[in-house]
C-alpha cells in the first residue's frame, strides 16, 4: 500500500453538494490543489458543475466560468487567448467536463482545440452516462452496461476516446483513478509544466448511475485499473505510450461484482467482457512496446 | 362494447402524458437528447419501447443538434417522427429548426419551457421556444397534462397536413412534473383521427426526388412564399383537429380559449401553465363582483390574428402576462398583440406585464392584485416588471 503523499492548499472546500462517498468531490480537491492558485476553471453542465456550487455559492477558489454542454474546450480556449492577450500566458486554464460532455456533445470542440494545440488542461471525469440527468448512456458507457436510456445493456462497446485523441498527436492524454492519488497528483504537475493541449481522462465510478456502495467508490475504481478495464497511461505526443500501472489481473468478475449495471450479466456474457478486456490490453502493451520512445 | 370508450383515467405528469401521446400516434422514428426538465418523456418512450409498445426506430445521438439532423430527413422519408427537448436543447437545435420548416418537414416536438442560460436555471419560462418564432414552426402552449397528451396527437395530424413542423410547449415543472388524472384514448380513436403519415413528395428512390438543393434568389423567395400560404391553413387546421377530436373524446380545443369572458370589462391574456392560476384569480374577481375573464392563447405560431381581433373587440381593458422577457422589448405575447390590434376600432387598452419571469411564483391573489392596479390605468408602450 502506498502512502498518499499531498498537500491540500485549500483550494476546495467543504459544503459541496457531491452525493457523500463520490470520488469525484475526491478527484476534484486533488486536482485543483495540484494546479494551484493561478488558474481559472471552465466548467460544463456535468456533477463536477453542481460540486463547484450553484450561486452564490462556490467550493472551488479559482475563478470557474460555467459554460455549456458542448463547448466546454471552445471557451477554455477563448479564456486562454484572453490571458494571453493580457500577457498572462503562465496561468493555467483549466476545464471540468463529464463524459458527456466529452465524448458526445461537446467532442467536435474538443477536436478542434486539440488540432489548434490549445494551450489547455482538459479534465474529463467519465463516470460513463449522463448522470446530471438522471443517468442514460453515452457514447463512453461501456458495453453490456445497464443505464436509463439502455435498460437491457448497452449494445455497443466504449468509445475509445482516448486512441482518437492519440490521432490528435496533441502533447499529452494521461487516465487517472481516485485510487491511485499519487498517480493523478504525478500526471496533474506533469501536464501543468507542458504548454498545448492535455487532457486527462479520470474515472469516476458513480453511486446511483452503476449502482456502488456509499463506500465503495474508490474501491471500485482500484479494481477497475486493477483488472484492466481502465488502464492508467499516459501517451505523449499521441505516439509515445507508458503504463503507469503496468500488470494486471485475471479477471474482471470481482470489478463487475461491486457495480448494479453489470447484475444481469450470466457467465457468457461476463467470458465476452472478459475476452474484451483481454484483447484491448494486448493492444495496448504492443503500443507501449511501439512506441518510438523506446525504439530510438 | 365501443370500443372508443375504453378511455381511461390514470395519475400521469405531463411528460408521461406525453410519452403516452407519442405510443398513441404510433411513430416510425424519435431521435432524441436528455435534458432537464424533459427526461422524463425520454425515459417514459424508452420504458413503452422496451416493453415492446412502442415500435419506433429510438436514436439517441450525442446532442441536439444531431437529434434534429436526424429528424429532419427522417421526416422527409415519409416516416412519422417525434422529437423533445427544452432550453438549451432548442436552443441548440437552432440551426435546424429553419431548416427542419425550410425543407417542409412534418416533425413533431415537445419543448418544456426552461429558463436558458446564463446562469443555470431549470425553471419554468417560456424564453427558448418564444425565441423560436421566427423559424416556421408551429407553436402551441399547454396548460395540462391533459392537454399536452392530446395536443401531440392533435398536433401530428395538423403538422403532417400542412408539411409544417409543430412544437408542443409545456412549462418546466408547473405542468412537466405535476400529477393528474389523465384520460388515455383507446388506439382505435387515436387511429381513427390521425391517418396514416404517407406524403408524395419524399425521399423515396421509386421517386427520385432530391430536397435541399442549392435555389436561385427567385426560387428560395418562392419556397417561403408557399410557406407562407401553408401557414396560413394552420389555423383553421388546428380548430378542425381540436373539433374532431373533441367529438370523439368530449375534449374540444380551439387555437384560442376564452374563460368567462362573457361582459368582461377586464380580459387577462396569457399562455401555458399560467393560464390555470388565471383561472382561479377569475373565479374569485368574479365572485368579488369584478367582471374579469381570460383568453387563453393556445396556438401561438402562426399567430391567430383574425380570431385575436374578433376575441378582444369592444373588450374596455386587456391584460398580458407574460412569463418571458425579451431584452429590448419586454414581454413577447404583449408585443404579439399591440401588433395584432394595430388600427382596429374598439380597441381595448392594452397592458403588458412581465409576471413569473425566470419561475417566480405568480398567485392567484397576486394576479387579482394587478388587475386592481392596471385595469383603469392609461397603457404604457412598454412592458412592465411586476414580479
Ligand atoms: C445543449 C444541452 N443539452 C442537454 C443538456 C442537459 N444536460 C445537462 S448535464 C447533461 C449530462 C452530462 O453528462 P456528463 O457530461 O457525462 O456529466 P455527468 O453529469 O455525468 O457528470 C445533460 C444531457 C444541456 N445542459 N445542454
Ligand atoms: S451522481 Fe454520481 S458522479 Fe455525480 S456526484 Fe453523485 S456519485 Fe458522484
Ligand atoms: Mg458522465
Amino acid at each position: 500500500m502506498e502512502l498518499i503523499s499531498y498537500q491540500d492548499e485549500g483550494q476546495f472546500v467543504s459544503g459541496h453538494v457531491a452525493c457523500g462517498g463520490c470520488a469525484e468531490a475526491l478527484a476534484m480537491r486533488v486536482i485543483l490543489n495540484t494546479v494551484g492558485s493561478d488558474a481559472i476553471g471552465v466548467v460544463s453542465p456535468s456533477c463536477s458543475a453542481v460540486i463547484c456550487g450553484g450561486y452564490p455559492m462556490s467550493a472551488v477558489k479559482i475563478p470557474m466560468f460555467h459554460t455549456t454542454l458542448e463547448s466546454a474546450a471552445a471557451s477554455a480556449s477563448g479564456v486562454k487567448r484572453a490571458l494571453v492577450a493580457q500577457n498572462k500566458p503562465d496561468t493555467t486554464v483549466l476545464c471540468f467536463a463529464g463524459d458527456g460532455g466529452t465524448y458526445d456533445i461537446g467532442l467536435q470542440a474538443l477536436s478542434s482545440a486539440a488540432e489548434r494545440n490549445e494551450d489547455i488542461l482538459y479534465i474529463c471525469f467519465d463516470n460513463e452516462g449522463y448522470m446530471n440527468t438522471g443517468g442514460q448512456k453515452s457514447s463512453s458507457t461501456p458495453l453490456d452496461a445497464v443505464t436509463g436510456s439502455t435498460p437491457a445493456g448497452k449494445t455497443t462497446r466504449k468509445k475509445n476516446l482516448i486512441e482518437i485523441l492519440a490521432a490528435h498527436r496533441i502533447p499529452y492524454i494521461a487516465t487517472a483513478s481516485p485510487s491511485h492519488i499519487n498517480d493523478m497528483r504525478a500526471k496533474i504537475e506533469k501536464a501543468k509544466a507542458i504548454r498545448g493541449t492535455k487532457v486527462i481522462i479520470v474515472l469516476i465510478p458513480c453511486l446511483p448511475g452503476w449502482g456502488v456502495a456509499d463506500n465503495a467508490a474508490v474501491r471500485t475504481a482500484r479494481k477497475a485499473v486493477e483488472a484492466g478495464v481502465f488502464p492508467l497511461l499516459e501517451i505523449e505526443d499521441g505516439v509515445n505510450y507508458r503504463l503507469s500501472v503496468s500488470e494486471k489481473g485475471d479477471s474482471i468478475e470481482s470489478y463487475l461484482k461491486e457495480q448494479k449495471r453489470y447484475r444481469h450479466l450470466d457467465a457468457d456474457h461476463i467470458a465476452r467482457l472478459q475476452a474484451e478486456t483481454d484483447f484491448e490490453w494486448r493492444r495496448l502493451q504492443q503500443r507501449v512496446a511501439d512506441s518510438p520512445a523506446r525504439n530510438p | 362494447m365501443d370500443m372508443r370508450a375504453n378511455a381511461r383515467g390514470v395519475l400521469l405528469s405531463g411528460n408521461q402524458a406525453v410519452a403516452y401521446g407519442v405510443l398513441l400516434a404510433r411513430p416510425d422514428v424519435i431521435p432524441v437528447y436528455p435534458i432537464t426538465p424533459q427526461t422524463p418523456i425520454l425515459e417514459q418512450i424508452i420504458e413503452l419501447h422496451s416493453e415492446g409498445r412502442m415500435k419506433a426506430e429510438l436514436l439517441t445521438p450525442e446532442s441536439e443538434h444531431s437529434a434534429m439532423s436526424a429528424c429532419i430527413p427522417a421526416s422527409l422519408t415519409g416516416a412519422r417522427v417525434f422529437t423533445a427537448t427544452s432550453s438549451q436543447g432548442l436552443l441548440l437545435m437552432h440551426e435546424l429548426l429553419h431548416y427542419a420548416s425550410g425543407a417542409r418537414s412534418s416533425i413533431v416536438m415537445c419543448n418544456v419551457n426552461r429558463t436558458p442560460a446564463s446562469p443555470w436555471g431549470f425553471w419554468p419560462d417560456q424564453l427558448d421556444s418564444l425565441a423560436q418564432r421566427d423559424t416556421g414552426w408551429i407553436q402551441v402552449y399547454s396548460e395540462s397534462p391533459q392537454e399536452s397528451l392530446d395536443g401531440v396527437i392533435q398536433l401530428f395530424r395538423v403538422a403532417e397536413t400542412a408539411n409544417i413542423p409543430a412544437m408542443i410547449c409545456h412549462d418546466a415543472f408547473y405542468v412537466s412534473h405535476a400529477v393528474e388524472p389523465v384520460e388515455i384514448p383507446s388506439q382505435l380513436t387515436v387511429d381513427e383521427f390521425l391517418p396514416p403519415f404517407k406524403p408524395d413528395i419524399r425521399l423515396d428512390t421509386t421517386l427520385g426526388r432530391s430536397f435541399g438543393a442549392p435555389a436561385d434568389q427567385r426560387n428560395w423567395n418562392n419556397t417561403r412564399r408557399d410557406l407562407d400560404a401553408a401557414m396560413a391553413t394552420v389555423p383553421d387546421l388546428v380548430s378542425e383537429a381540436g373539433r374532431l377530436w373533441g367529438d370523439l373524446t368530449g375534449r374540444h380545443y380551439a387555437p384560442l380559449e376564452e374563460y368567462r369572458m362573457e361582459g368582461a370589462d377586464v380580459v387577462i391574456v396569457t399562455m401555458g401553465s399560467m393560464c390555470g392560476t388565471v383561472r382561479e384569480a377569475v373565479d374569485a374577481m368574479r365572485e368579488a363582483g369584478v367582471k374579469a375573464g381570460m383568453l387563453k392563447v393556445r396556438l401561438f405560431r402562426p399567430l391567430p390574428m383574425a380570431a385575436l381581433r374578433q376575441a378582444l373587440e369592444g373588450v374596455p381593458c386587456a391584460i398580458v402576462l407574460d412569463r418571458n422577457y425579451s431584452p429590448g422589448t419586454g414581454g413577447i405575447l404583449h408585443q404579439e398583440l399591440k401588433s395584432v390590434l394595430f388600427n382596429m376600432k374598439n380597441a381595448p387598452r392594452l397592458h403588458g406585464l412581465m409576471a413569473g419571469v425566470g419561475g417566480v411564483n405568480v398567485s392567484p391573489a397576486k394576479i387579482g392584485e394587478l388587475v386592481a392596479q392596471y385595469r383603469d390605468k392609461e397603457p404604457q408602450v412598454g412592458a412592465i416588471w411586476v414580479d
